[in-house]
């Protein structure tokens, strides 16, 4: 189990039922707060085209991509619908004095 | 759409598997970083939010006006007054048809993801658009928008031909295509465009489809041979081609005679005001610029859209005779140049926006 465990945001700054874009060492990535407040991460691109979901509409457990409307659930990065084929990695993510932190090393679901 | 087959008369090769498919790659307008107009995050969550309402009653409206004009048609069949009936019928049927696949395909009519589902696979079989292969050409379509050989949905090439089009008023070569590409999907074999586009793991489905649909049009045909009838036909096949020619008139009106070959939709994509009765029939795809755009918001905030970004985008159209007298101008020298198109115009990009391929930042400010 890995280590790298990097603070996101404060627990406020995502909306419920919304998604921020969170750049880390030249990576992206895309950080959820469901409707009940549970955090969630993923690799904050597409599997289909390289968009950032982050600019996308959540709805539920769903991510929508802006550019072709592919759905992932964020839960475990299930690709739902075409044109998203390709699931989603996702990252352990927990929250710590009211940050929330991603482990950036965590073995996620691919 | 078309996938467009290599024309050597044709200067440029709009096919997918041509030399302009690797000059695009190389001139780096592959899947690349587009223009968006800046729109606070908190107000385009707004216009992205999906309900059913307004879909279930579009649709019902829709399917409604068909049952009502389909019934008069049977009442007066054999008498002339069947004939405005049957011509209601073909446009929501040939027309209307056409802009719910598109909106559904997309995901965004409604929010219950089978309604769309379910709205999406029958317009598709009114417009005989199978519903898999167009599913992915759309998406390359939004990915590429009219980048020369890499979007399969160019509608013209240039330079036009004009003849043809006089025939897709007819939808006839739409629909001996259709036909033509059913029987090879039916027999399991996809172009080498679709290979293109279209992943190996949808083949199946693409198959599965062509059977099902050519079982359906032959159980069509055959029951009007069997009643000795045109009747069966009049509800399913022949509306697909005498009522689509305002679909045909409306499509061309999106991307034809604009930019090829530039990453920004203000360049390539028209907004034109339309009356409520076309808006209806086109599913508010009059808005296309605010659609390719941000293609998340569903048609029914799309005016809204057009609001928030109208002063960063070239002045639409007021009306489509308004852009017919562009339109038709501009394909009639296309046929002696085809490197003339119409330059929209449009201010530099906002400072608040960074389109380079490395940031990608987001349009949401």
């Amino acid at each position: 189990m890995s280590d790298q465990w990097v603070e996101v945001c404060h627990v406020d700054d995502i909306d419920e039922e919304d998604v921020i874009r969170f750049d880390h060492q030249q990576k992206t990535y895309a950080v959820y707060r469901s409707h009940n407040s549970e955090y969630f991460a993923t690799d904050g691109l597409c599997t289909h085209e390289k968009i950032h979901l982050a600019d996308g509409l959540v709805m539920d457990f769903v991510i929508e991509c802006p550019k072709h409307n592919g759905r992932f659930d964020y839960r475990n990065g299930k690709a739902l619908n075409a044109p998203a084929c390709v699931n989603l990695r996702t990252y352990p993510v927990k929250v710590e004095a009211g940050k929330v932190m991603l482990d950036t090393q965590g073995q996620g679901n691919p | 759409m078309s996938q467009i087959p290599h024309d050597p008369e044709r200067g440029k090769d709009y096919s997918l598997t041509g030399e302009r498919a690797r000059h695009a790659e190389d001139a780096g307008l592959v899947s690349a970083v587009w223009y968006q107009c800046p729109v606070p995050r908190k107000r385009m969550k707004e216009l992205m939010q999906r309900s059913d309402g307004r879909a279930l009653r579009d649709t019902a409206l829709w399917l409604g006006a068909m049952v009502l004009s389909g019934w008069g048609g049977y009442v007066f069949w054999g008498s002339a007054a069947c004939v405005p009936f049957f011509l209601l019928y073909g446009l929501l049927y040939g027309t209307a048809a056409n802009s719910r696949w598109h909106e559904a395909g997309h995901g965004t009519a409604f929010k219950t993801r089978w309604m769309n589902d379910v709205v999406y696979q029958l317009a598709c079989f009114m417009v005989m658009y199978e519903p898999q292969v167009w599913r992915w050409s759309h998406a390359r379509h939004h990915t590429d928008t009219i980048i020369v050989g890499r979007d399969p949905e160019i509608v013209e090439p240039r330079p036009p031909r004009l003849h043809l089009m006089a025939l897709k008023f007819l939808s006839f070569p739409h629909v001996f295509n259709a036909f033509k590409s059913l029987f090879q999907h039916a027999s399991g074999q996809m172009s080498e465009e679709e290979k293109i586009f279209v992943p190996a793991s949808e083949w199946p489905k693409v198959y599965r489809t062509a059977r099902i649909w050519l079982v359906l049009q032959g159980l069509v045909i055959g029951t009007a041979l069997f009643l000795n009838s045109w009747l069966p036909l009049m509800y399913v096949l022949l509306p697909t081609i005498y009522g689509g020619w305002l679909s045909y008139v409306f499509g061309l009106t999106q991307h034809v005679g604009l930019a090829e070959d530039e990453l920004d939709h203000r360049t390539n994509c028209r907004t034109i005001y339309m009356n409520p009765v076309f808006r209806f029939f086109y599913s508010d795809m009059n808005y296309h610029l605010e659609h390719h755009m941000f293609p998340m918001v569903p048609y029914h905030a799309l005016e809204k859209l057009h609001e928030e970004i109208k002063d960063d985008c070239p002045p639409p159209y007021n009306s489509l005779i308004e852009a017919y007298r562009e339109i038709i101008p501009t394909l009639w020298k296309q046929r002696k140049d085809p490197s003339f198109y119409i330059k929209r115009p449009i201010k530099a990009p906002s400072p608040d926006v960074s389109d380079t391929a490395e940031r990608q930042e987001s349009a949401f400010s």
